[in-house]
């Protein structure tokens, strides 16, 4: 009965009407027969809300897990399983001299607002996303993008300095996807995309409904309704789930309870991968960290499998290196950084620190930072070095360390797809120069031979490692609960997303 | 007489346990020991470990000296500005100075005390120092105006004005006769501020703004443990009645000093 309810008591726009009314019939007749009736909305959890709701300009992960492949879309996209795929681009080819792409677009699509997406509109959002005023968190992606040009109205060419290996990857960020002039300035309050579902509502604080769009280009999605609903709060988010408030927490913020669900047969647990790798973040630019030995010494004092037991209860793979393991390039490099306090307690000494030192280790709100922050700093006392934990706000977290690099360690999960690249960049918070990473990097973006990549990531994640940036902690898992009749949620995140067109229940 | 040995006994058994944690506790509780994290009572832990492993009954032994130490620093603040403002409004009575002080004193009173000490430490940071601060300041008009109170009616009697006959000034005689006069009052409201500094404290903890990790506090013991109660309630259970304990136990011996040293009570049972 609650799928009728709902749609029977909340107020929408007139245009959804006609759909509503036979699901409606539809839902009463069937349930009053007295088979199951077929459940066409969904209440999905997250812990954190979206600040806006436009993913080119916001850098908050939780604007992606609402709109990515929901309602907005890119001329390409990421699969569940991290592979890209066509989306608003149908074909493309690229120039011999790999300094052009010319981009098939689909035809018939539509924007949410009526107006047709033609070749205009991929030009006006990559120019828009590579503006000068631009407020695009991932501005990078669009580096050495010369020229978009219109062919005609479902082909357009974008020009490039070099050759760039990257660029289908890059443009299937939520980053880079199309926008239409039209709705583009309000996309944050009310988001105009593409996708199979139109954006319906925003309770600040509370929830944000998307309903299907009826004249979707793809396969129409099963759901009629998707709502996602803010609890920041683990034993609150517990509790909704245990009540049926929520059929899904595709990311369940308290890993400690996943056995309790997994011992529940009204739910299945969904354990996974994420592009989520968590790091002791090392200010290298400040003393002592400044010294390869004292990274050194931090790296040997920690034992991964202690942090993932102790604050994920066991959710995590560990890492030796910025790479996510599940990436075919990944090298395994956890035996560069063993645990091993002597070792550590050596390294200090020879650094001039027999008696360790102080230093201070701040901590975002995130359960992984947060507990695994105590055990880290509980294991680096072991080898002399006291860390003062300091509990700070994302906000915070995102003014001091993240911009303006007043720390001296921090833990934090780099989520983005592919992020290596970090280590090439002197103005990144690491505070780290590293002239080989460039040199890498620059090689990287030249290249579209995959083996070719291979080789050179793989040089870039020993480089990294051997130069002991900063402790490689574990890959995030991606640890999901759901109502075990739910159907077609990606088990991992290659990118923040909670992509429902393909969702449904099963009777 | 039983309320006071009860409440004294449960308070005094807390305060051996915080004064013990100094020289000893069963284990470190700065260490933790991972692979043997959510046991169960037993006789080598006791209160059973907590989610890193740490031994939940030196934690909360260590816990109770930080509540202790808080509520007593806390407590000090209170009687050693409020009394004070007190006297001096007291003497002052009728003036400009007592109105001020007094409105002042409103004017703390007017908020509620836990939110105020929520903006103080998120204002200067987490710390129990902070916290120490913020639950100091809202004793103070507490204070204040007890002894204000009992002051006034002290003025009028016959041995304060034998004193001023007998030449004494009026902060002479609030030292040598109004203080040892409200000393009972200030002993029995002492102890029962003690306790609610030791909720206030917990209170704090519990929101991420009183003591910080890794040293324990009963606060976020209790708000660390949430997430498990439903596979290990022994996280919960006992930083919960030790707060429950320490609490009951101070307010017993409160009201069991009220009765042993309030003059107008006394009065009627004999």
């Amino acid at each position: 009965m609650r799928d009728e309810m709902k749609v029977s008591l909340k107020r929408r726009p007139l245009t959804g009407w006609p759909v509503r009314a036979v699901a409606v019939a539809v839902g009463l007749v069937v349930s009053a027969g007295g088979a199951g009736a077929q459940q066409t909305d969904i209440t999905i959890g997250m812990q954190l809300e979206p600040p806006n709701l436009d993913p080119t300009g916001g850098a908050a992960q939780a604007i992606d897990e609402v709109t990515y492949a929901n309602v907005f879309e890119g001329l390409t996209r990421f699969g569940p399983d991290g592979s890209v795929l066509p989306a608003l681009a149908e074909s493309w080819v690229i120039a011999p001299d790999g300094l052009s792409w010319e981009f098939k677009l689909r035809e018939g699509v539509t924007f949410h607002d009526g107006t047709p997406f033609t070749a205009e509109d991929v030009a006006f959002s990559i120019e828009r996303a590579m503006a000068d005023d631009s407020t695009n968190a991932q501005k990078q992606l669009f580096e050495g993008i010369n020229s978009v040009n219109v062919l005609d109205d479902y082909a357009v060419e974008i020009g490039l300095d070099a050759p760039k290996g990257s660029l289908l990857f890059n443009l299937a960020w939520g980053d880079a996807v199309m926008v239409s002039p039209a709705s583009a300035e309000s996309n944050a309050s009310n988001p105009v995309g593409t996708g199979p579902f139109k954006f319906s509502e925003w309770v600040q604080g509370d929830h944000v409904e998307l309903v299907r769009n009826p004249d979707y280009w793809g396969e129409a999605p099963k759901l009629e309704s998707v709502e996602f609903r803010f609890i920041s709060d683990p034993t609150a988010a517990f509790a909704a789930m245990m009540a049926g408030d929520v059929d899904a927490f595709p990311v369940f913020p308290a890993p400690e309870n996943l056995a309790q669900f997994e011992a529940d047969p009204r739910f299945s647990v969904i354990v996974g991968s994420t592009e989520g790798e968590t790091i002791l973040a090392i200010n290298n630019g400040r003393e002592p960290f400044s010294d390869i030995r004292v990274r050194e010494a931090i790296a040997h004092a920690i034992d991964r499998q202690e942090i993932i037991d102790g604050a994920m209860f066991g959710y995590g793979t560990p890492i030796g290196t910025h790479f996510a393991p599940h990436n075919p390039a990944y090298l395994d490099l956890t035996g560069m950084s063993e645990h091993d306090p002597e070792k550590a307690k050596t390294l200090l000494a020879e650094a001039g620190y027999p008696d360790g030192f102080s230093t201070t280790l701040m901590l975002p709100p995130p359960t992984y930072a947060r507990r695994g922050g105590e055990i880290v700093a509980a294991q680096l006392r072991e080898v002399g070095i006291d860390a003062e934990i300091i509990n700070i706000e994302w906000a915070q977290w995102l003014e001091q360390v993240f911009k303006n690099r007043d720390y001296d360690l921090t833990i934090v999960s780099h989520t983005e797809p592919m992020d290596i690249g970090i280590y090439a960049r002197k103005d990144y918070y690491f505070n780290h120069d590293d002239p080989v990473m460039r040199t890498l990097m620059a090689g990287l973006d030249e290249t579209a031979d995959e083996t070719e990549r291979t080789k050179i990531l793989q040089a870039a994640e020993e480089q990294v490692s051997k130069n002991y940036v900063n402790g490689f902690l574990f890959q995030l898992a991606k640890t999901g609960v759901a109502d075990a009749r739910i159907r077609g949620l990606w088990e991992n995140a290659p990118t923040a997303a909670n992509d429902m067109s393909a969702v449904y229940w099963e009777e | 007489m039983r309320a006071l040995l009860t409440g004294g006994g449960i308070a005094g058994v807390f305060a051996l346990a915080a004064l013990v944690s100094f020289f000893w506790t069963p284990y470190d509780v700065e260490v933790m020991d991972i692979s043997g994290k959510l046991a169960g009572p037993s006789p080598a832990h006791w209160f059973g470990t907590d989610h890193f492993g740490r031994d939940i009954f030196s934690m909360i032994m260590v816990g109770g000296r930080v509540s202790i130490a808080v509520a007593i620093v806390a407590v000090g603040i209170g009687i050693g500005i409020g009394v004070p403002l007190g006297l001096t409004a007291a003497a002052q009575r009728g003036s400009m100075l007592d109105e001020l002080i007094m409105r002042g004193n409103d004017l703390v009173f007017a908020f509620p005390a836990l939110l105020i000490a929520i903006m103080i430490t998120a204002v200067f940071g987490p710390s129990a120092v902070n916290a120490i601060i913020a639950i100091g300041i809202f004793n103070v008009p507490v204070f204040a105006r007890l002894v204000r109170g009992a002051a006034l009616s002290l003025w009028t009697r016959d041995f304060i004005l034998a004193a001023r006959v007998s030449g004494k000034g009026k902060v002479r005689i609030s030292v040598e006769h109004i203080l040892p006069n409200v000393a009972n009052l200030l002993i029995v409201q002492g102890t029962i501020q003690f306790s609610l500094g030791i909720l206030a404290e917990a209170g704090l903890s519990y929101v991420g703004l009183g003591a910080q990790p890794p040293t324990p506090s009963w606060g976020r013991m209790l708000a660390e443990s949430q997430t498990m109660i439903g596979f290990a309630p022994h996280l919960a259970l006992f930083p919960g009645l030790a707060i429950v304990l320490a609490v009951l136990g101070l307010n017993l011996m409160g009201d069991g000093l009220r009765d042993l040293l309030d003059p107008r009570i006394r009065r009627v049972r004999t």
